[in-house]
């Protein structure tokens, strides 16, 4: 099938199996590897993406729900990577293997976008869908923190 | 490889699923896929409610709450008509999976699906929910406690899809209380669960107990022996702890993974304790 949505704020036209799973699409049709498949399943988030303003899991869409749709991925978040919420992974060293880190800014940043000042248990919640073998949490929740800091003072600025 | 088709309107939807071979309807997907990517389902094809006219409604009449099959379940949390007069649903959604999975997640599909772990259900039953089935004859309603047959069982026939389901609103000053337990906070599907609607009189009697507990049988488990029990009675520690009694003998757990049969049916009649907070002069609601 022809399909046609907007990925990252371009139009893309691509012939795909209406079938095939987004995630497919999306890193191996279309090259944009940082969506990342960890359980398959829909219970790790590590493919966690924007459609239409709210965050689904790639792993659990055919291509062909997504028709005129507005896609984002980790790759249209910030064009140069620096979007308050990768910013603040960085700085706050919420990264260890950085497999969930896609998944978890994609979370995140959606959460912050609707809910500018969270409490650190609405952090949590936000990416309760989200799972991380490495860091614990603890500093992600202290990124999550440290973004809505900066998304405010830049609304301020 | 199976087509994706997106019918517009309901009647579309029912005339493909009367021609097309092995038709599965695609709501959230959240299930449905997994089963595909296991090979426990082979679908011909897909049928989508995404773009079906109406079929993610939530409407409020004067005496009722319609949710259409295609709500997503975040939607319904958050609507208010829900916060209002089926809280004892808005909170078990807020406990249900991801908020992805919730974001993407439908009633229809939750109901469909009918696991006696499924997070909609205990609320719809304690609701006196009824669903409505849309068939190339029209349309047929059931309660959903007759649609739910078993694991995974449910009355759909062939060719019908689920299109909705609704509940009268409970009346004024009703308490509604949703509680799981499960093996973790977020993405756990429960070891016991249970919904409950009560209205405690200005003297802490109740007059009406709606309870239903989930993952302790086959599929969810009513008590009427342990609801009469309570009636006419305040939710005293003692009242409830001998309701309590009358719950575990009420339920027919299993051990499994997640839990042993004895650990559901003790917890199964302790979560009943949860109720005594209203007779000590709070309300009993998350909303």
């Amino acid at each position: 099938m022809k399909l046609e949505f907007t990925l990252n704020s371009a139009k893309v036209t691509v012939e795909t199996a209406p079938d095939r799973r987004l995630i497919d699409l999306l890193r191996e049709d279309l090259g944009l590897t940082g969506t990342k498949e960890g359980c398959g399943t829909g219970e790790c988030g590590a493919c966690t993406i924007r459609v239409q303003g709210e965050t689904k899991l790639a792993c659990l869409m055919l291509a062909a729900q997504v028709q005129g749709c507005d896609v984002v991925t980790i790759e249209g978040l910030d064009p140069a990577g620096h979007h308050p919420v990768q910013e603040a992974f960085t700085g706050s060293g919420a990264v260890q293997c950085g497999f969930c880190t896609p998944g978890m800014i994609m979370s995140l940043s959606t959460y912050l976008a609707a809910h500018p000042d969270p409490a650190p248990e609405k952090i949590r919640e936000a990416v309760s869908g989200n799972l991380c073998r490495c860091t614990g949490y603890q500093k992600i929740v202290d990124a999550g923190l440290a973004a809505a800091r900066a998304l405010k003072e830049a609304h301020r600025g | 490889m199976a087509d994706v088709l997106f019918p517009v309107s309901l009647d579309q939807a029912l005339d493909l699923l009367a021609k097309t071979e092995a038709p599965a309807v695609l709501a959230g997907g959240t299930d449905l896929l997994v089963q595909v990517r296991q090979g426990k389902k082979t679908p011909g094809i897909f049928v989508s409610l995404d773009r079906i006219e109406g079929a993610q409604e939530i409407l409020e009449t004067e005496t009722e709450i319609i949710i259409r099959a295609g709500a997503p379940l975040a939607r319904i949390m958050a609507h208010p008509a829900i916060r209002d007069h089926g809280s004892v649903l808005a909170q078990a959604l807020a406990v249900l999976g991801s908020p992805q999975i919730r974001n993407m997640g439908t009633l229809g599909g939750n109901i469909m699906t009918a696991s006696p772990a499924g997070d909609s259900l205990p609320p719809l039953y304690a609701l006196d929910a009824r669903v409505q089935l849309a068939g190339p004859e029209g349309f047929r309603r059931m309660p959903v406690r007759d649609f739910i047959q078993g694991p995974g069982k449910t009355a759909l026939a062939p060719g019908e899809i689920l299109w909705q389901a609704n509940f009268t609103k409970p009346a004024p000053g009703t308490c509604h209380w949703f509680e799981k337990v499960g093996q973790r906070t977020a993405l756990s599907i429960s070891m016991v669960s249970l919904a409950a609607l009560f209205r405690p009189d200005p003297d802490g009697r109740v007059s009406k107990v709606s309870l239903a507990w989930g993952s302790v049988g086959p599929t969810i488990v009513e008590s009427p022996e342990t609801e009469t029990f309570l009636l006419n009675k305040p939710l005293t520690r003692e009242v409830l702890a001998g309701a309590g009694d009358l719950a575990r003998q009420a339920v027919r757990p299993i051990s499994d993974i997640r839990a042993t049969a004895d650990f559901r049916r003790q917890v199964a009649g302790n979560l009943l304790m949860r109720l005594e907070t209203p007779a000590k002069g709070k309300r009993l609601t998350r909303y």
